[in-house]
């Protein structure tokens, strides 16, 4: 089990937040574009800026692999799945459109709809059901038709539902509706397809379940698109330096500025051991790990559980509470305790909280990854048990 | 003998060139990535410089696969 500076044992579960550990393999690929290559890449001819430019392709060639996406050059880097999602919202909505997303969204989405909102465009806000998960036909009624774009997040960061993504897809697609996912707890631990998804922005981010460093992320753009997509910023891409004005391809549109090469070379060794260990194989653990955590908190007192009751159709977050024992102060005992790293309250999500009933209060939220084990999980059903009040089994 | 004649072709921008790069190592396609040349472009991009012969070989590898600006004799 991993210490703490104090030589503890820790259990993370805060992994819907940022995972961690990290595979070596990512800080080795930091370190040896530290230490043997970095240059800016794209700026220059010489040997170390094209050795830079070469990291970041392989980066962008294994999530094109990832996503089933033919063209990597169709993916542009951000800083994290929010500066991903701020382009695809307000890059493609202007006033008088209308947005459909559901109520199951992390302020990601819900702050720039808000926004863009207050300037004129006009948004449904879908309501889920108890559990989180939103009824494909309830989005077909809210359809208008000046509706421009569905977004919808994969999976909640709160209870970890996972919406039914490619049956939306499929009737964006008939509509004429743009596609928007948020995929930040998804991309890494669920199976994506942008085609078969009929996905035409997917929003990621690096350093969850695609095991990047922090500061990593990027957003997908079907073929096309990018022509009516405004960027966020505007400024230097090493490209068509003798023009002024902003180029209209990708991926140079929306990467302006010098990048993150040192973030993007760990990002591309956490793709690829995604990619090596299968995201089958990732999914069919983190289940496990689920299903067992749901199956020793049913057996509790005083707990209540949020979100589908089965493993099968969530992620690998739970939400729950404990009678009579804020969040916050369940989350502090389990920390210094415990040494359990979880998150309480709202997680950024108040509209997830209204939907299941927890605003606003929040939960407790755990979040497994691939690197968490059995024996983790079974030591903090016994913290939860003791938080509880409950006695130990005999 | 005649001497060997060179062209080059030219990218949006160095992501698509090193993209190319990597479509010609797979196919084994002799090829240099070289500082796009001042006369042709005032661009400080790279391009992708391959002896005449090879033009329509290179052509067949990236069509559908990387866009291409132009194809320029050196």
């Amino acid at each position: 089990m991993p210490l703490d500076q104090l030589n503890h044992p820790i259990i993370y579960f805060d992994n819907a937040a940022t995972s961690w550990p990290k595979p070596a393999a990512m800080m080795a690929a930091m370190i040896n574009y530290n230490e043997l290559i970095g240059g800016s890449p794209g700026r220059s001819g010489h040997q170390r800026s094209l050795d830079a430019g070469r990291v970041i392709l392989e980066t962008r060639e294994a999530l094109a692999e990832l996503f089933g996406c033919d063209d990597s050059l169709r993916i542009a880097f951000t800083k994290n799945a929010t500066e991903a999602l701020n382009i695809a919202l307000s890059g493609i909505l202007n006033p008088g459109d209308h947005v459909i997303t559901s109520s199951m969204e992390h302020n990601s989405v819900m702050r720039p709809l808000r926004y863009l909102e207050s300037q004129g465009v006009q948004l449904s806000v879908v309501s889920c059901s108890g559990d989180g998960r939103l009824d494909t036909e309830d989005v077909r009624a809210a359809i208008r038709p000046h509706t421009r774009l569905l977004v919808v997040t994969h999976a909640s960061n709160v209870t970890g539902t996972i919406q039914p993504i490619a049956e939306l897809g499929e009737i964006a697609g008939r509509h004429g509706i743009l596609f928007c996912v948020d995929a930040a707890q998804t991309a890494g631990s669920l199976p994506i397809h942008v085609d078969e998804m009929v996905i035409d922005l997917l929003a990621f981010s690096g350093h969850k379940s695609l095991f990047g460093p922090q500061g990593t992320g990027g957003l997908y753009i079907r073929e096309g698109l990018e022509k009516q997509l405004r960027p966020l910023m505007m400024g230097g891409t090493g490209s068509r330096s003798e023009f002024e004005g902003q180029p209209d391809f990708m991926p140079d549109k929306f990467e302006s500025g010098t990048p993150n090469t040192i973030g993007l070379a760990g990002l591309g060794a956490g793709v690829r051991f995604v990619l090596t260990e299968r995201v089958e194989t990732i999914r069919s653990k983190e289940e496990m790990l689920t299903t067992r955590f749901l199956a020793g908190l049913a057996v509790l007192p005083g707990i209540t559980v949020y979100g589908p009751p089965d493993a099968a159709n969530r992620t690998s977050v739970v939400s729950f509470n404990i009678t009579g024992v804020s969040p916050s102060e369940a989350s502090l005992e389990l920390d210094e305790r415990f040494g359990i790293l979880c998150r309480p309250g709202l997680h950024c999500a108040p509209a997830a909280h209204r939907t299941i009933g927890t605003f606003s209060q929040g939960t407790i939220r755990f979040g497994f990854s691939y690197f968490n084990k059995d024996e983790e999980i079974d030591l903090a059903l016994e913290a939860v048990r003791s938080l509880a009040g409950g006695d130990a089994p005999h | 003998m005649e001497e060997q004649r060179y062209v080059v072709f030219l990218f949006p921008s160095v992501s698509y060139a090193l993209k190319a790069e990597k479509i010609l190592k797979v196919a084994r396609i002799a090829h240099k990535l070289i500082p796009v040349p001042r006369h042709i472009s005032s661009d400080c991009g790279v391009c992708v410089r391959i002896t005449e012969d090879k033009q329509q070989d290179v052509e067949r590898e990236l069509l559908g696969k990387v866009e291409w600006d132009k194809v320029l004799l050196l």
